[in-house]
């Protein structure tokens, strides 16, 4: 049994304007009967100041679709269009006093339909592009389309890297398993691309089974490394190699590649790339004074 | 009023009797029945009892054949890995698409491992298709995994019949019996199933409490080693209450299987009657000749499940539904899915499942509660007009 809110029963039981209004002029229509949830949401609009004067819900779903229906509708009568659409899932569902995390989509739909329908009275196209994959993560609510992209963006390689990135994985673990088979899934798909990637095939790949010294360890993390300063440098960022410690590679990222979103995915792919050479798993992480950079976020 | 439990696939209640005859052995008869003292043999004698009352409940040949586990999900897990273990050369298991996540999700984790997995689909009434199953049998197949009854809808499987097949072609045969075991007369020692799970909270038992029967000549490899109890096949001190309390469950089973049979399914068959007479664009799924006396699943179209389960918990009656929302996942139920049932209706299926405890009363309170409580939901949906569907006039965006 879901552990909703009283505010979600309330919503539920007595659901507020139910119904679709008369003389609406913006109709947002979002979902399917096939997902198992549909919302039909209707406003009436004054057309000189784009206030909300009226709205109305009909909705096919679940209790917490039916509560977030109806929050919504209270939520933005009487505001402008403008207003409404800063409206997030999170304001909708913070407005029922939270949302089971398996229950956050049916927030979503609310937020979809009302964008929908603003874009139906402004007489514009509005198409969704989101997808939903399976929950994996029930503590942060993030899906598996989600991770799985990630991964691929970022060519992430562990647990703990996609915890990072998404969260998934940083509450109670038990996805721990789940987060594995996806990550072993687009890793799997990387090995048979790799030959096809631009980049020429490391000269040292056979070097990947003997054991290697540390001086050769640290020529080919050389190595890799100038082959990927001239893409960077296009982007009109570097990166040096400060220290080699056991598994764990030290790098300065200067320029446009010391902001933390792009530096977190350049380390990744760096990292990769190294892992690929040398044959064997090692750490990417910034040198302490470009971890400094990111301290600013 | 009283609440109204029709929800007794999922679990039951537990019998006054049942209790009382478990209380002693948590206080005073609370000897380790490997024991060798006074307090050790009583036990030991009490487990024996108990173990022929399963024994009687299912028509087994030898005691020797119950093997005592701690619920269904172990004896099906227990019976599936002692086979490919036992046949490590046999890389193939065959079951359905709609099994009880405890053997579903089980074959998935084996599959990657390297397992191939036949599972046998359903017609739209929950069906199987022998041919497609003949066809699958050979040399290759460690075992077979076939419900005999579907949790959610209440078909029944001819497990005996397949069970006959398996054994024809050298495979071990096992069925997953956790909603059939006290609703169905069974004669285990006239078929030819080797293994066969059961789970005590299904028949007014305690929670905690399972079976795995294995025919006499059944080879088997344990899942848990280590003590010599259950005669070294499922090693571990034994839940003694739950066992007594099973034991006494099944003697009941036995005495209430006409009440089942004829009260029981006469009650079931009232209250569908009593929706569908009443509630336009809703009908029964699975397959209504061959089913549990027990259960009805019924699809409400253009409604969610979730939904009317919560109405109707309002008004204190508990049933239970396949809709996606009930369990957290996007689609809704994997029986639902393999039935191929409109996609209309199958996020609107709800399951009521009955006992020997349900009365006539209650029956007809459900009949006059349910129809308002979909009238209500339909009221709410965009897919309903004023009188019927209106799926014609809304089709949203994206779908
Ligand atoms: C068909 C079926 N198999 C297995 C189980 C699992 O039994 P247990 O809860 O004892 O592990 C259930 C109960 O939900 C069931 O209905």
């Amino acid at each position: 049994m879901w552990d909703y809110s009283e505010k979600v029963k309330d919503h539920f039981f007595n659901p507020r304007n139910a119904g679709a209004i008369d003389g609406a002029n913006a109709i947002g229509e979002v979902g399917s009967i096939s997902c198992g949830d549909a919302l039909r949401l209707t406003l009436k609009v004054d057309p000189d100041n784009e206030r909300i004067l009226d709205a109305g819900f009909q909705t096919f779903g679940c209790g917490s679709a039916i509560a977030s229906s109806s929050a919504l509708t209270e939520i933005i009568k009487g505001m402008t269009l403008e207003e409404a659409l800063k409206v997030s899932n999170q304001d909708i569902a913070d407005f029922l006093d939270g949302l089971p995390a398996e229950k956050m989509h049916c927030s979503v739909m609310g937020r979809e339909a009302l964008q929908a329908a603003v874009a139906n009275f402004r007489g514009e196209e509005w198409s969704d592009d989101h997808e939903e994959g399976a929950l994996i993560c029930k503590c942060f609510a993030v899906d598996a389309v989600l991770i799985e992209e990630t991964i691929r963006a970022n060519n992430l390689t562990t647990v703990q890297e996609v915890t990072h990135y998404t969260k998934a994985g940083g509450g109670c673990s038990s996805c721990h398993e789940g987060i594995e088979e996806i990550l072993a899934k687009v890793m799997a798909e990387r090995a048979t691309a790799a030959p096809v990637a631009a980049e020429p095939a490391p000269a040292q790949a056979p070097a990947a089974k003997g054991k290697l010294t540390n001086l050769q360890r640290i020529r080919i993390i050389e190595e890799t490394i100038e082959k990927i300063r001239p893409q960077l440098q296009r982007d009109r960022g570097d990166v040096e190699l400060v220290d080699v410690d056991g598994n764990t590679i030290y790098v300065n990222m200067i320029g446009a590649c010391s902001g933390c979103q792009m530096a977190a995915m350049t380390l990744g792919g760096i990292q990769q790339q190294i892992v690929e050479a040398l044959g064997e798993l090692v750490r990417v992480v910034p040198a302490k004074q470009a971890a400094h950079a990111c301290g600013g976020h | 009023m009283d609440p109204i439990y029709l929800d007794n696939n999922a679990t039951t209640r537990v019998d006054d009797a049942v209790v009382a005859a478990m209380l002693p052995f948590f206080t005073e008869q609370y000897g380790n029945p490997s024991s060798m003292h006074a307090f050790g043999e009583k036990v030991g004698r009490a487990l024996k009892n108990a173990r022929r009352q399963v024994q009687t409940l299912l028509g087994a040949e030898h005691d020797s054949e119950v093997i005592f586990t701690s619920c269904g999900t172990e004896s099906n897990s227990t019976a599936i890995l002692s086979a490919l273990r036992a046949y490590p050369d046999r890389r193939e298991i065959i079951t359905t698409t709609v099994e009880h996540p405890a053997v579903l999700t089980l074959c998935e984790h084996l599959e990657k491992e390297g397992y191939t997995i036949h599972r046998l689909k359903v017609d739209n009434k929950g069906r199987l298709n022998l041919d497609e199953y003949r066809a699958l049998l050979s040399p290759q197949v460690a075992i077979v995994s076939v419900m005999w009854a579907n949790n959610e809808t209440g078909t029944l499987f001819p497990v005996e019949e397949m069970a006959e097949l398996a054994n024809a072609a050298g495979v071990q045969f096992h069925t997953d019996a956790v909603q059939v075991v006290g609703k169905i007369p069974l004669d285990l020692k006239n078929s030819k199933i080797d293994m066969l799970s059961l789970s005590g909270h299904k028949l007014h038992s305690p929670k905690g409490i399972g079976v795995l029967y294995l025919r006499r000549n059944t080879r088997f490899r344990p899942l848990l080693r280590g003590g010599h109890q259950e005669r070294g096949r499922r090693a571990g001190t034994e839940n003694v209450a739950g066992i007594i309390g099973l034991g006494v469950a099944a003697e009941q089973a036995m005495a209430a299987m006409e009440h089942e049979q004829t009260v029981v399914r006469d009650l079931r068959d009232r209250l569908e009657q009593g929706i569908l007479a009443q509630v336009p664009n809703a009908f029964p799924t699975g397959d209504p000749s061959n089913r549990l006396p027990n259960t009805s699943n019924i699809a409400f179209e253009f409604i969610e499940g979730e939904a009317i389960l919560l109405l109707l918990n309002k008004v204190g009656i508990a049933a239970s539904s396949g809709s996606a929302c009930t369990s957290g996942s996007l689609e809704p139920s994997h029986v639902m899915r393999a039935m191929d049932i409109p996609y209309t209706a199958a996020h609107g299926t709800v399951r009521f499942s009955l006992s020997r405890y349900t009365t006539a009363e209650e029956i007809e309170r459900v009949i006059e509660a349910v129809p308002p409580v979909v009238e209500q939901l339909r009221k709410l949906s965009p897919y309903w007009g004023t009188k019927g569907p209106a799926s014609e006039s809304f089709a949203p965006t994206y779908a």
